[in-house]
């Protein structure tokens, strides 16, 4: 793959995923505004999310677009603000995005198990 | 009646004017400079060349708005010297005068242009054609989209004005910047060029029209109305299209 087309379709992946973001952010508030009335314990939450299937797929694309979304805007960031940038700079941003990949799984996993 | 050059009185307004004397290391000198109606910022630094400081540099030709030549950093803002009166850039008869952000000083006003000429070379800003001159005039219909495209932003004269004003380039000294990227634009929609892919290849490379961020200082400061963010977000387009076809 050539250098421009791998930058091209990083691109379009960060725009996408900001995409799904917006989305997922937009409802994620709008269930908390509903869900919070009249207050909200531990063990309700757990009530609802304990099992629920469609939870765990919307939480999962969040996740999933977080994970995608964040090392590439850090990847902008510091190829403007700092000298970092080449090899060692993709292969942690990569790191970083298994990392959120790895620990939004897993923080899904904890409340639909 | 107007004071001759040269003269001053009593009661004639000044105009508090700071220079900047030096290259890439100098210091702002402090000129008293006449006002005058109608008197353009270039008016006031050739004022100030040829009766108070003739060693002062500065670059200008044609002082109509064609050449693009005379462009610098006025009270903090890129714009051509020679269309900004006075009254338009100051409210309180103070004005600093800079050269043009982003580009190495040769001397007092006067920076060198090379790397934002070169940025254009690298955007592949180059005509390339495939007929010669013994074939037919190419006729391109005037209300195609292409070809509404490339009359919205063929008017650039490489001034640098866009190019000083962008915050990217002070970012990423490699970024292209917006007057290469208008240019290779209005080719990307030149029906007769046939170095699309190539061109589409060096804009979406490090540096290129993807590190566009749309802060629009390019189309606010352009003195000729064009809109780069337009022209650079229709370089993204392209190169996205052509990256998921898998051409780039």
């Amino acid at each position: 793959m050539t250098p421009a087309r791998r930058d091209a379709l990083l691109w379009l992946a960060q725009r996408w995923s900001a995409a799904v973001l917006a989305l997922c952010l937009a409802v994620h508030l709008a269930v908390i505004i509903y869900a919070v009335r009249g207050g909200l314990t531990a063990a309700e939450i757990l009530g609802r999310t304990r099992g629920n299937a469609p939870l765990a797929v919307f939480y999962g694309l969040f996740v999933v677009a977080v994970s995608i979304h964040a090392p590439l805007g850090l990847r902008a960031i510091l190829s403007e603000w700092t000298l970092w940038r080449g090899r060692s700079q993709a292969w942690a941003m990569a790191a970083l995005a298994v990392l959120l990949f790895g620990l939004g799984l897993r923080a899904v996993w904890a409340v639909v198990q | 009646m107007g004071v001759t050059a040269g003269e001053s009185s009593a009661q004639e307004a000044m105009l508090d004017v700071r220079v900047w004397h030096g290259a890439e290391h100098g210091e702002f000198r402090h000129y008293q400079v006449p006002r005058r109606d109608s008197q353009t910022v270039l008016d006031v630094v050739t004022y100030i060349q040829r009766h108070l400081d003739p060693a002062l540099s500065y670059r200008f030709a044609c002082r109509v708005g064609m050449c693009g030549s005379c462009a610098m950093t006025v009270n903090g803002v890129a714009r051509w010297t020679c269309r900004s009166h006075v009254d338009q850039v100051t409210a309180d008869g103070r004005l600093e005068i800079a050269p043009l952000a982003h580009l190495p000083v040769v001397r007092d006003l006067v920076t060198d242009m090379r790397p934002f000429f070169d940025k254009w070379a690298r955007a592949k800003g180059r005509f390339q054609g495939a007929t010669t001159r013994s074939d037919p005039v190419a006729r391109v219909p005037p209300d195609t989209p292409e070809r509404r495209a490339v009359d919205a932003a063929i008017e650039c004269i490489g001034c640098g004005v866009c190019y000083a004003a962008c915050d990217v380039v002070g970012w990423r000294p490699e970024y292209l910047g917006p007057a290469a990227l208008n240019r290779a634009w209005t080719l990307v929609n030149d029906v007769r060029d046939v170095s699309r892919l190539e061109r589409l290849r060096a804009v979406a490379a490090e540096g290129g029209c993807l590190s566009c961020h749309s802060h629009t200082s390019c189309s606010e400061r352009c003195p000729k109305k064009i809109a780069p963010t337009a022209g650079i977000s229709g370089l993204k387009r392209a190169c996205a299209r052509a990256a998921l076809g898998g051409e780039l």
